[in-house]
């Protein structure tokens, strides 16, 4: 068979493989999908394809372009969905070979859309493949990372997901440079940096799927000992369709929902808003520095709160995301009132701190509470909280700025309004948090056949 | 060749694996947030 080496079988450790080469596996897919949170920087140059120096009438429009992003995102949480089950029983290796080919093809054929000037192929290639490529990869590492660190599996996931975050880091500064590179006085250079960024992400993540593997039959770390159940740390499973039935499932889509919409309504204001509340005090360009430093926090979050959370329980850490997160929603207005930056800029840090930690601590929190073997499959369909809260947050942020506008309402105090309302959303979050207990018993598989590294298995010394 | 030997051999090839793999990661995100960070300070000056 051509692609035997993608089976899961295949894809088993040998003995003394280190567990510590999985996190650069996985950061090697995250990293490349993180370039979602750059593709901004295609925008502008993207509306003066024919224009060049300024848009022409047969240009695309930003409002045109801004469905390519919302057309991927669309498909990330759709593809985790409908794919989980396949990513989880297939092995990581063939999720997330495909997903390169998805997330490079996207590239490929979005150069050949550009190209041709034909806004619908660039929508099919990054929007649609692309989007499906960015569902596997995120997806793909989750389960593999959980059960090679049994003991650390909020951490393990964090490394992953950070690498989501920090992906943009990279792609932005790369596009920029590789634009630079194509463009001459009469072209501007979109489609080659999209064919040579499909091919270095596709050699990036191609190494990632080679290294990636999964646990010999009951592994588990030197010297780790299972806890013993505890009310909200389960050993047992839950079939991933069995999940959906559970009052558990639906209360942590909530969690992450609210806990992203409130983040990702004030992650697009974040510019204009501290540009309008310190008027004068803070320029544009300034403005653009708080955004990037706020995406570092962003990206550290995911790292910090997810470890945080190993020792913390799961539970408590979204407990403080909602406590915390309430109390400097509240204050951002304030800091506006005693014209403190220092306050504002310390407050965005923390929020954005918490919404990327919101996202690398879910996947642990699912383990605890449905169990190891679906986890990713069941992470996959916990991202649709993700694509909706894509929708919800700006749309309701948008909304809110725009009612108060004209209803004669300050612009700077339309902002305050709308980060109370964002404050009353994480109250909400942290009730369904509170709500979040052990699964009924009657939703665990009854059988419990063993699966590679599935905690509670026999020991096996393997390397660190 | 005795076990010892085997035993350290692996361990040493581990540590090259792990060196070149984390690196291989390591640096571009390193050289990426290096670039935002001197982005950021530039827009403050």
């Amino acid at each position: 068979m051509a692609f035997a080496f993608l089976n899961r079988s295949r894809t088993v450790a040998p003995p003394g493989y280190s567990r510590w080469l999985i996190p650069p596996a996985a950061l090697c897919v995250h990293l490349c999908i993180g370039q979602a949170y750059a593709f901004s920087v295609f925008n502008l140059p993207m509306t003066k394809l024919i224009g060049i120096s300024q848009s022409a009438p047969d240009d695309w429009k930003l409002t045109e372009l801004g469905w390519i992003f919302s057309i991927a995102i669309f498909f990330l949480g759709a593809s985790a969905a409908v794919f989980g089950r396949w990513v989880e029983e297939g092995g990581p290796r063939r999720a997330m070979f495909t997903s390169a080919l998805c997330w490079a093809g996207g590239f490929f054929v979005s150069a050949i859309g550009v190209y041709l000037h034909s806004l619908w192929i660039v929508y099919l290639g990054y929007g649609v493949l692309g989007g499906i490529g960015l569902g596997l990869g995120y997806i793909s590492p989750v389960s593999t990372l959980i059960r090679w660190f049994p003991d650390r599996p909020g951490m393990a996931t964090g490394m992953a997901i950070m690498g989501f975050g920090g992906g943009a880091f990279i792609a932005s500064p790369l596009s920029v440079w590789l634009m630079g590179q194509f463009s001459t006085p009469t072209h501007i250079g979109v489609a080659e940096t999209f064919a040579v960024m499909g091919l270095i992400y596709l050699c990036f993540m191609m190494v990632g799927a080679a290294i990636v593997r999964l646990p010999p039959p009951g592994w588990s770390p030197a010297g780790f000992v299972m806890p013993r159940e505890s009310r909200l740390v389960t050993t047992r499973n839950v079939f991933v369709y069995e999940a959906l039935k559970t009052p558990q499932f639906w209360l942590i889509w909530w969690v992450l929902c609210l806990n992203v919409t409130a983040g990702i309504g004030v992650l697009g204001q974040a510019s204009a808003m501290s540009q309008e509340m310190f008027r004068g005090h803070i320029t544009a360009i300034a403005a653009s520095g708080f955004v990037g430093l706020f995406s570092l926090f962003n990206m550290l979050g995911r790292f910090f709160w997810s470890s945080s959370s190993d020792y913390l329980g799961r539970k408590n850490t979204y407990f403080v995301f909602f406590a915390l997160g309430t109390i400097l929603y509240a204050l951002v207005p304030h800091s506006g009132e005693i014209g403190s930056v220092a306050l504002f800029v310390f407050c965005y840090a923390v929020i954005f701190s918490m919404y990327g930690g919101g996202f690398a601590t879910v996947p642990a929190y699912l383990r605890d509470i449905f169990g190891t073997r679906y986890v990713g499959a069941i992470h996959g369909l916990l991202l649709t909280a993700w694509s909706m809260a894509g929708i919800f947050g700006p749309v309701l942020v948008n909304y809110i700025r725009e009612y108060n506008i004209t209803h004669g309402v300050a612009p700077a105090q339309a902002y305050n309004i709308t980060m109370y309302v964002m404050a009353v959303l994480l109250v909400i979050g942290f009730i369904c948090n509170a709500f979040i207990k052990a699964v009924h018993p009657r939703h665990y598989l009854e059988e419990q056949p063993r699966t590679v590294g599935e905690a509670g298995a026999a020991t096996a010394p393997a390397g660190e | 060749m005795t076990m010892a030997n085997e035993r350290a051999s692996t361990a040493t090839g581990n540590r090259l694996k792990l060196v070149l793999a984390w690196g291989f990661v390591g640096i571009p995100l390193a050289w990426g947030v290096i670039q935002t960070l001197v982005n950021a300070i530039k827009a403050f000056q």
